[in-house]
Parts: C-alpha cells; sequence; structure tokens
C-alpha cells in the first residue's frame, strides 16, 4: 500500500501527495499531469513512474486510460554522451 | 454542451489559452476548443525561449511588449510561469552578418530596447563555456532582458486564469466545421455539438492551414519539422540562450540544469512527419560541442520534435479575415509563437472586444501577401 509519502518519480522527487494533488487541482489528463510535475522527464524516461502515475489517475478519475494515449517514449533508451554522439568523422 | 457564446476559439496551446483569458477578464463569454490535451502541438514541444531581437519591426514591438506583460505574468496569474532573465548571446560570424546586427540593434534600440554589440573577447563575460574560436565568431549581440519561462506552466497558468473568468475550455475535442452565412461567421460544429457564435479565432497551429480551408480560405502556411533535444541536469553553468542564425542553432540551460537546444536537419524538407532522426542528433552534438567543447562530458537525455507553421515571411497571420467578417487569424509563428503570445492576444482581444485595430494587426493580416513585396523576419533559427 502507497503512503502519502511514498516517491512515486524518483527523477523529479515526487511523492504520491504531490501526484494526488495535482490531479485534484484539475490535471487529470496524463499528458498535462506530465507536462506541469515533469513526470517522465527524467533519466528514467518514464519507465518508473508512468505505469505507476496512470494508476493513480485511473482509480482518482475512475476512467480507463488506453495504452495509445500514453506518452510517445523520447529516444535514445539510454543517456549518450554528447562528446559520444559527435564523434563521427563524417 | 454549450450551445452559444461570444466567441469561439480553436487551439489550447499558449495563444488559445492566453487569448481566453484576456478575453474573459473582459467580460467575453468564450469557449475553447482543443484537438489533444492543453499545450499538445507547438507550445508544449518548444524551446521555451523569450527574445526581443528581431529584424522586423513589428516582432521587435510584440516581443518587447511580451517581456513587460511576462514579468507580471506570474502575478498576474497567480502561478510561477518560471520566467527567468538570463539574456539572449546572438553570435555573429562575418561582416555580413555584423552589418544586419547593426541595423537591427539600431531599429531595437529605437523601441527602446536595450541590446549591445559585444566584440569576440567579451562573449566570454556573458557565457564563460563558449570556445569564441570553435565557433568562428567575430561579436555577438546580447540582450539581457531576453530569457525564457515554462511554456507548459504559462499555458496552464491562463488556462486556469481564464476559466476563473468563466472561459469553458475543452480538451479532446474536434472542430469538424465552421458555419458561415452572409460571408460571416455564424458558428462551428465539433464532435461534441454544435455551438453558434459571430467569432471564431483560428489558433491552431500547423493545423490552422486545414481549419481555414474548411471555409475556402488558403492560409500560405507550411508546416516544418523541428528536431529538440534536453541534456541530463547539471549544475547552473550559464544563463544565457546563446543563437547563431547561420549555424541555426540554439540553446540554453533551464531552470532544473538540462540544456535544451536545437538545429535544423540537414536537408529537411517541409511535411508532417514525427519521428526524430540520428542525423539531427549527430548535427546537433558536434555544433553544440563546437560551440561548448567542455558539454562533450555531458549526457543527451531524451529527443523530440515539433512543428513550425512557417509563412512566406516568418511573420505571424493576426487578425481578421478578408472576406469573412469574424473569422480571426493567430496562426503562422513559424516557430516563435510562445514569447510574443502575451502582447498578441492582448491585441486581438482588444479588436475582438473593441473593434479598435491598430499598426502591428494590419501589417500583419493575411492580405499583405497579395501582389505586395514581402518584408521577411531574417532573425529565424532552429
Amino acid at each position: 500500500m502507497m503512503k502519502k509519502k511514498t516517491i512515486v518519480c524518483r527523477c523529479e522527487d515526487l511523492t504520491l501527495d504531490d501526484v494526488e494533488k495535482t490531479i485534484d487541482e484539475g490535471y487529470t489528463d496524463l499528458e498535462e499531469l506530465r507536462k506541469k510535475l515533469r513526470i517522465g522527464m527524467g533519466p528514467c524516461q518514464g519507465r518508473v513512474c508512468i505505469p505507476v502515475v496512470m494508476k493513480i489517475l485511473e482509480r482518482k478519475t475512475g476512467k480507463k486510460i488506453s495504452k495509445e494515449s500514453l506518452p510517445r517514449s523520447r529516444p535514445p533508451i539510454v543517456p549518450v554522451p554528447l562528446g559520444t554522439l559527435a564523434s563521427d568523422k563524417k | 454542451m454549450i450551445k452559444r457564446a461570444d466567441v469561439v476559439i480553436i487551439g489550447g496551446g499558449v495563444n488559445g489559452c492566453s487569448l481566453a483569458y484576456n478575453l474573459a477578464k473582459r467580460g467575453v463569454d468564450v469557449l475553447l476548443f482543443e484537438k489533444r490535451y492543453l499545450s499538445s502541438g507547438a507550445t508544449g514541444s518548444c524551446g521555451a525561449g523569450i527574445r526581443q531581437q528581431w529584424s522586423t519591426r513589428e516582432n521587435a514591438m510584440l516581443a518587447i511588449e511580451s517581456v513587460k506583460i511576462f514579468e507580471k505574468l506570474s502575478k498576474e496569474l497567480g502561478e510561477d510561469i518560471e520566467l527567468r532573465q538570463g539574456g539572449y548571446l546572438i553570435a555573429i560570424h562575418d561582416e555580413k552578418e555584423m552589418k544586419q546586427a547593426e541595423k537591427n540593434v539600431s531599429m531595437q534600440r529605437s523601441l527602446g530596447l536595450k541590446v549591445d554589440i559585444l566584440k569576440s573577447e567579451e562573449i566570454n563575460d556573458i557565457v564563460s563555456i563558449l570556445d569564441v574560436k570553435g565557433m568562428k565568431a567575430i561579436g555577438a549581440t546580447f540582450c539581457p532582458t531576453d530569457g525564457h519561462a515554462n511554456p507548459f506552466k504559462t499555458t496552464f497558468a491562463y488556462a486556469n486564469a481564464a476559466r476563473r473568468f468563466g472561459a469553458r475550455l475543452y480538451t479532446h475535442t474536434s472542430v469538424n466545421k465552421i458555419l458561415v452565412r452572409d460571408k460571416s461567421v455564424v458558428g462551428v460544429s465539433t464532435d461534441k455539438g454544435v455551438v453558434k457564435t459571430s467569432v471564431v479565432v483560428n489558433a491552431a497551429g500547423v493545423d490552422s492551414k486545414y481549419i481555414a480551408e474548411k471555409v475556402g480560405v488558403s492560409l500560405p502556411i507550411e508546416p516544418y519539422r523541428k528536431e529538440i533535444m534536453a541534456t541530463e541536469r547539471f549544475k547552473p553553468l550559464f544563463e544565457a540562450m546563446v543563437i547563431s542564425f547561420k549555424d541555426g542553432i540554439y540553446f540554453s540551460q533551464q531552470k532544473e540544469g538540462q540544456i535544451v537546444g536545437g538545429i535544423p536537419v540537414p536537408e529537411e524538407k517541409s511535411g508532417y512527419r514525427t519521428m526524430p532522426t540520428f542525423a539531427f542528433l549527430q548535427h546537433m552534438a558536434k555544433t553544440l560541442t563546437r560551440y561548448a567543447p567542455v558539454l562533450k562530458h555531458v549526457n543527451m537525455l531524451r529527443h523530440w520534435t515539433g512543428f513550425y507553421d512557417v509563412t512566406p515571411d516568418a511573420r505571424p497571420l493576426l487578425g481578421e479575415t478578408p472576406g469573412i467578417k469574424g473569422f480571426i487569424q493567430c496562426n503562422g509563428f513559424s516557430g516563435h509563437g510562445f514569447m510574443i503570445s502575451p502582447m498578441v492576444t492582448k491585441l486581438l482581444s482588444d479588436y475582438i472586444v473593441d473593434g479598435k485595430t491598430n499598426d502591428i494587426l494590419e501589417k500583419l493580416n493575411l492580405n499583405r501577401f497579395k501582389g505586395k513585396k514581402i518584408d521577411r523576419e531574417m532573425s529565424v533559427v532552429g
């Protein structure tokens, strides 16, 4: 069972309480919630937080979120140093 | 759904939401329809920059007045929009660019803007991590009151304030038809019902062209796919946005510590493809580490695409459509819609409420493309 202080998004240090309060303010669209709180914009790319936030949102609004409406993935899959990306001689 | 409204706005980006706010604040009954979610288009994928250094007088005036509004906006709307004024440093690479910069700066100063031309050796006083030789700069222009703000939070703050004044915003709602009778707007038809109205504002970004086509109006807008990336966060190293018109690059370090920046993709043509490309990443990484070699150790985290709605002169389309009474354009921002949104929507709300037009709305009307010489905005990046 999650407590109020349970961390939901490690990259942004967001707790269950932070997420629930923002939903209560009217951010009931997963994308708007993501952009308001920066969920999924850290190094985990949403792999840790988005499924959890999706469940919290579904529980609070009583509406099912379709997989198609989940935020699009942003490449790369893992962080890459700019120096590596720039190293191609061409 | 509501059956009648004074004004219907199509598009829930920063311009649609700020216009909803400006109108609702003045007692206008406003409805806004957004096809996806608020900030889902160009607003939500933009580089967050706020720049007053433009080559055309109208853009400079819109940006200067917008900064005055941005400076008080967090207080006015009751939410933090995270405005940071670290300035914009625009690299100058050759004599031709220097001539254009001198011309731009003199026009900008005539409008009261504080902006300077820096010598190459002064560049590192503003941004210490730049390699002036590597970026091949012979100088730069710098305006200290330029900066950036959070586009999502600005849009949401406008939307929330608009709602407090009675505006109704419907997301995930598409406009199918604009109803016109005797060359005047009489309503819109959406997938959730019909609304009677005498004013429709087309603030739909790249989709504005298709909205206008529904009533037989052809807007000269082309969608240009743009790519942008964000790095991991690190301690604050610089405050200014760095840009170059010649290389097309722009980058800044944002509030949380990440660098956000973009550059035109080599050989990119207009179109609707959304997939990010490796060509962009290589070109961006090469140029960015040439400008600031120390950044080669920084991890690139995320990379996404967005669209510029580009007009033939890279300036917005604003005001009433010739031939259709009540059909107002608020689009064609060509990549700088966020930074001028406060003033654009103030002028449009004055026009809609008081019928008051002005020089800027006249000059940026759709009728400017009819057989006249185009005054092109030169200061475009990304």
